[in-house]
């Protein structure tokens, strides 16, 4: 029996698979090791010693558009947060717009209503099959530099001036109440959260799930709009003042001004996401069985209960893990933004390693941090494909 | 084990992001680096740069690969034909009539001016002849030596006529279309910051997309070198509702750059365009220049021809270096006049790019 167990270690199995392990890890870290090396030298040899001293000079370019405050004497470093947020900027309002969107035109693919499932179609086959880049110019260069010039520029009610330099409307400025007013906001929050919990607890008592999310925006709201009211009677200052645009000289003034290369680019990525979404979407509510449908029809429940509480919490489970990639497509796409003008992390960074020369430290930097966002987007939503995992009781 | 994954990931970028961002990493970077070259003593990448190096590599392949502008008219541009035509286009072509004895031997590489730079320091291009502005900067970081300016420009601004915009204070609130990765980019910051003068720059990549924005009313005004400008004009929708403002930003001297590492090419590349210079200066052009070798008995004249002194073979070249240039592609005033004088849409005034016999900057050291 011990004689058995006594295979030489070159045949012996686990060990093979360690030795090949290993060989495969050395070669693996000799190639890149070689890469970074070549790298190294062809760089030095060139008198271009790798450094990121430049992140603190002086960058000496404007950037049109920026959420910290910024100007040409700030440092490179900074120009660089600047790209980042814009980037950030334009990806979480592309997912949130892409998802609404994408969700309205898959639930219509499914519609029986012939007129409604044939429009989304066209629209998922028409958008799927041009390039995103395409896209983005026939937005920026077709629509938004087609709008009329500012001295003939269009005005909305509200007002809101529409100009092929871009849409200004009207934004709220906070004033002196302002503070008071975030508390009041937090207090509906509490509030919301509270109204929540027990409602659930209700659900889960009484086997009928009342409509949770809406009790608790409503509260939200509700005490949002009470605490409005209070200020404005108590304090004689509403929290925040009408902030109108106005044409004044060479360009608006006043209220939120979005610029046509910012509008250009999110149209352009959410219209293209959102037909994705669309068909992940449609695929996700198609998984689910037929005889669930049927199932819950039989217990009595309407159309609108069935998808809420049966089809759409089991679609999710299919629909969760290709959206995450559609998610990160979104934010890496956003990236064509360059070709646009739109000052975005690419953009940027390409102006940056053009007046400093650093191509290999920009690149770095610049991957580093289109991972991070991907990985930090992709880890999040899989703690939420976690949390919504059909639980078996 | 998955979470485990990510947070590892996420941490190593943070690690990695705040390393970058604090100086210590630099300078360990930098000390690395030199063990590296002091232990190894790299024999490096795939092309040359050390002296001499270029010449040969050029020679060896039998043509020479000149980084030019693909999209401004004068100065480089694809003409109907589908041929390179310009200013910095001909000084590619003198240089490989000086290395061979035939203009065509050139092959153009279209550069944006974000990716010129880049393609010299990896020897993409032998050379870089593309209206690009002399630096300190580029001169010292970028691995690049500026060779002798070919062309002294000054930024502009140019707008609309019916704008009413006469100077730079009017341009408060505007927005202005500037290409990325260039000077303008920088002096536009630097004199409106100077002069506290609000605006928006909207920036691009390609010459095209600027001026397609501008012209498009997306900017109040565009701003580049005024050679550019006036050569961009011709390509609007309505040149003539355009003006070019009487306003000078910045000095801009536009020559070739070469890689740092090679005195020898440095050096031919500086003589070539010395020798347009000096041809003008001598009176020696394309058309008269067999006549006046065959007759002249001027030791200046004979030395820049080649007929005595061997000054071709000390920059390593054949000594009818500089014939070759005159005969094949002219001197200095028969380039700018076939690309931007008299006669070609753009008519600029020569200016400061006249030799300094006529009151310009253009002054060549002497032949001999």
């Amino acid at each position: 029996m011990m004689k058995q167990a006594s295979v030489p270690f070159w045949r012996d199995e686990r060990v093979l698979a360690w030795i090949a392990q290993i060989v495969f890890l050395v070669v693996t870290v000799a190639f890149l090791w070689y890469l970074y090396h070549n790298m190294i030298t062809a760089l030095a040899e060139r008198g271009l010693l790798p450094s990121f001293h430049f992140l603190k000079l002086t960058a000496g370019f404007d950037i049109s558009q920026h959420l910290i405050p910024y100007d040409r004497s700030s440092t490179y470093g900074r120009a660089f947060i600047v790209g980042t947020l814009n980037t950030i900027e334009v990806s979480i309002l592309g997912i949130i717009f892409a998802t609404i969107l994408g969700i309205i035109i898959g639930v219509m693919r499914l519609s029986t209503n012939w007129l409604i499932n044939k429009l989304a179609s066209l629209y998922i086959e028409i958008i799927r099959n041009v390039p995103l880049l395409v896209l983005l110019v026939f937005w920026y260069t077709g629509v938004f530099l087609q709008l009329p010039r500012l001295k003939e520029a269009k005005f909305l009610p509200g007002p809101t001036i529409v100009s092929n330099r871009g849409i200004a409307m009207p934004w709220g400025k906070p004033t002196s109440t302002w503070h008071i007013y975030l508390y009041i906001l937090l207090v509906g929050f509490i509030l919301a959260a509270i109204v929540w919990w027990r409602l659930t607890l209700i659900g889960k008592r009484t086997g009928r799930m009342p409509l949770v999310s809406l009790w608790s925006t409503l509260t939200f709201l509700g005490v949002a709009a009470l605490g409005w009211i209070g200020l404005v009677i108590f304090a004689h200052q509403a929290p925040l003042a009408p902030d109108l645009p106005k044409i004044q000289g060479l360009s608006t003034v006043g209220g939120l001004e979005l610029s046509p290369e910012f509008l250009a680019l999110l149209s352009g990525l959410v219209f293209y996401t959102a037909a994705f979404i669309a068909e992940v979407v449609r695929a996700g509510i198609q998984s689910v069985s037929k005889g669930q449908v049927e199932a819950a029809r039989a217990l009595g429940l309407n159309g609108f209960q069935t998808f809420r509480l049966v089809v759409f919490p089991q679609a999710l489970r299919v629909i969760v893990p290709p959206l995450t990639s559609q998610y990160l497509n979104l934010a890496k796409n956003s990236s064509l933004a360059v070709f646009i003008g739109f000052p975005d992390l690419y953009s940027v960074a390409g102006t940056i390693h053009n007046q400093t020369g650093r191509a290999v430290e920009v690149t770095v930097l610049m991957m580093s941090i289109y991972l991070s966002f991907s990985l930090i987007t992709s880890a999040f939503m899989n703690w939420y494909n976690k949390k919504i995992r059909f639980v078996e009781r | 084990m998955k979470r485990t994954l990510y947070l590892l990931g996420i941490l190593l970028i943070v690690g990695v992001l705040l390393a970058a961002c604090g100086s210590s990493a630099g300078q360990n970077g930098a000390q690395a680096v030199k063990t590296v070259i002091v232990t190894v003593q790299a024999k490096g990448g795939n092309t040359p740069s050390g002296f001499g190096t270029t010449l040969k590599a050029v020679k060896e392949r039998g043509h020479l690969i000149c980084g030019v502008n693909s999209e401004l008219p004068g100065f480089g541009y694809v003409d109907q034909q589908g041929n390179y035509k310009g200013f910095d286009v001909d000084f590619c072509h003198a240089v490989a009539a000086a290395i061979f004895g035939d203009p065509n031997k050139v092959e153009f590489r279209p550069l944006t001016a974000k990716e010129r730079f880049t393609a010299l320091q990896t020897g993409e291009i032998d050379v870089l002849i593309r209206n690009t502005t002399w630096t300190l900067t580029r001169d010292t970081e970028l691995g690049a030596n500026f060779a002798a300016t070919t062309f002294y420009d000054g930024q502009g601004i140019m707008v609309r006529k019916d704008s009413g915009i006469k100077k730079l204070e009017d341009l408060q609130g505007a927005k202005i279309c500037v290409a990325t990765g260039t000077t303008t980019e920088l002096n536009l910051a630097d004199q409106m910051a100077a002069h506290g003068i609000k605006y928006t720059p909207v920036v691009f990549e390609k010459a095209d997309q600027v001026y397609g924005a501008y012209d498009e009313g997306r900017c109040d005004a565009v701003t580049s070198d005024k050679s550019q400008l006036v050569s961009r004009r011709t390509t609007l929708k309505n040149p003539k509702d355009h003006v070019i403002l009487d306003i000078t930003l910045s000095k801009e001297p536009l020559g070739p750059v070469v890689r740092q590492g090679d005195d020898q090419w440095f050096d031919i590349i500086n003589w070539v365009v010395f020798a347009t210079f000096t041809g003008e200066e001598l009176g020696i052009n394309s058309k008269n220049v067999d006549k006046i070798k065959a007759t002249t008995q001027n030791p200046n004249v004979k030395k820049f021809l080649g007929l005595e002194g061997e000054m071709g073979q000390k920059l390593g070249l054949s000594d009818d270096w500089a014939y070759n240039i005159i005969k094949y592609v002219g001197n200095y005033a028969e380039i700018y006049n076939r690309n931007l004088g008299p006669g070609t849409p753009f008519d600029l005034p020569r200016g400061l790019n006249n030799s300094w016999i006529n009151g310009g900057l253009l002054y060549a050291p002497p032949i001999r």
